[in-house]
């Protein structure tokens, strides 16, 4: 259980993640679900597409759950990598288990087969919006080495809650791709400090994107998993509005900010620059001494 | 992409009882490895799809040291490459091997 999140696979974090020996998997690599597409661009397949699905137990609970591989094409969204996630989320509302976890590995919609890809965000997100309103609580996981970008970065805003590690990164234009677009003086990718602490777990956790900050184990991730499917928020009126005020408030708050450490001394950090240095312990600590940082929006 | 499919008969079948295994992920300089116990006992197949392309006599090579040392029959092996050395494969393979007889 000291296995690090960020270096195993998705196999070893779902099967360390449930219940010992608890997971039954749906379409498995016998099945050999393949893209189509990606022979056309002379590129190897994964036979289950870079995404494990299936169901188990968590403490007991019954859980629906998707892992993505990261290191298979960047995680990202294929056709019938995102119809396995689409297809579970279908499959969970019919069959209401106690939570569904999404494990985010991914760079985003895989160029080979963008717009399969891009269909499979939507549809993701719509899939996500049923379960939630049906009360289904559904948990995003963020700590591989992909982080969570592109069309996973909004698919996590649809999440109920969400944990992330320091490892794991969310946000929808990766650091590459702001620099292409707008410059190494607006966002230089190289610098690895300022992508960490602009997209990494303590800035998402400090201001509201995240729910919970854990090591970078999978012991830390299950029990973040059973806290946060715990305490979902409502998907009702009253809490869009309550995320819509909340994020108002944020960009009020911190738009003038031109860097995560500006906002973090605003939000009340006495040492801003020391906070990537903190361990999982101390920056609990610091967090729970800061106003607005936990919220029942979503 | 170049694919091949060697096809072995073993003197023994390997142990174990379990169905199905799966090791390795698809990365560059890794593969996935899938096994199945679905053959008669004295035969096995590695089917293997790889992107880099003329390599066929070394692929050859390192399944017959594979299926002389392990003697893995009954098994259907089937390989996606991510242009993984031949140490890198043997390795998997042992690997995948071990699931199947029911280690860790």
């Amino acid at each position: 259980m000291s296995l690090s999140w960020y270096e195993a696979s998705a196999r070893q974090r779902v099967a360390a993640l449930l219940d010992a020996g608890s997971f039954e998997e749906f379409v498995g690599p016998e099945q050999r679900a393949m893209s189509p597409h990606l022979p056309l661009f002379d590129l190897p397949r994964a036979f289950d597409d870079g995404i494990v699905v299936g169901r188990g137990r968590l403490d007991g609970r019954a859980v629906y759950l998707a892992a993505q591989e990261g290191r298979f094409m960047g995680g990202a969204f294929g056709e019938v990598h995102g119809a396995k996630l689409v297809g579970l989320l279908r499959a969970a509302l019919t069959e209401t288990p106690d939570a569904v976890l999404i494990l985010f590995d991914t760079g985003g919609v895989r160029l080979q087969e963008a717009n399969a890809g891009e269909t499979a965000i939507a549809e993701t997100m719509r899939a996500i919006a049923d379960l939630r309103r049906a009360g289904i609580p559904v948990v995003g996981l963020v700590g591989g080495r992909a982080g969570c970008f592109g069309g996973g970065g909004l698919i996590a805003g649809t999440c109920s809650r969400l944990a992330v590690s320091e490892g794991g990164r969310i946000s929808v234009s990766g650091p590459e791709v702001i620099e292409t677009n707008k410059g190494a003086e607006e966002f230089d990718s190289k610098d690895r400090a300022l992508v960490w602490r602009t997209m990494g777990g303590k800035h998402r956790r400090l201001t509201g994107g995240a729910d919970v900050f854990c090591d970078d184990t999978v012991a830390a991730f299950r029990a973040a998993a059973l806290d946060l499917v715990g305490r979902a928020p409502a998907f009702d009126l009253a809490t869009l509005e309550a995320e819509q005020a909340r994020l108002e408030a944020r960009i009020a708050r911190f738009g003038d900010c031109r860097d995560a450490t500006a906002i973090w001394a605003r939000l009340g950090v006495n040492d801003p620059a020391g906070v990537p240095a903190l361990s999982a312990a101390d920056f609990d600590g610091l967090v729970a001494g800061l106003e607005g940082t936990t919220h029942d929006a979503r | 992409m170049e694919s091949f499919t060697f096809r072995h008969t073993t003197q023994k079948p390997l142990a174990g009882t379990k169905a199905q295994a799966i090791t390795g992920v698809v990365a560059s300089g890794n593969l996935e490895v899938l096994l199945e116990r679905v053959l008669p006992a004295d035969q096995c197949t590695i089917e293997i799809a790889t992107p880099v392309v003329g390599y066929g006599d070394v692929w050859e090579a390192v399944a017959a040291d594979f299926v002389a040392r392990t003697q893995p029959g009954g098994l259907r092996i089937a390989i996606n490459d991510g242009g993984a050395r031949p140490d890198t494969v043997s390795l998997r393979l042992a690997q995948g091997a071990r699931l199947m007889e029911g280690g860790r």
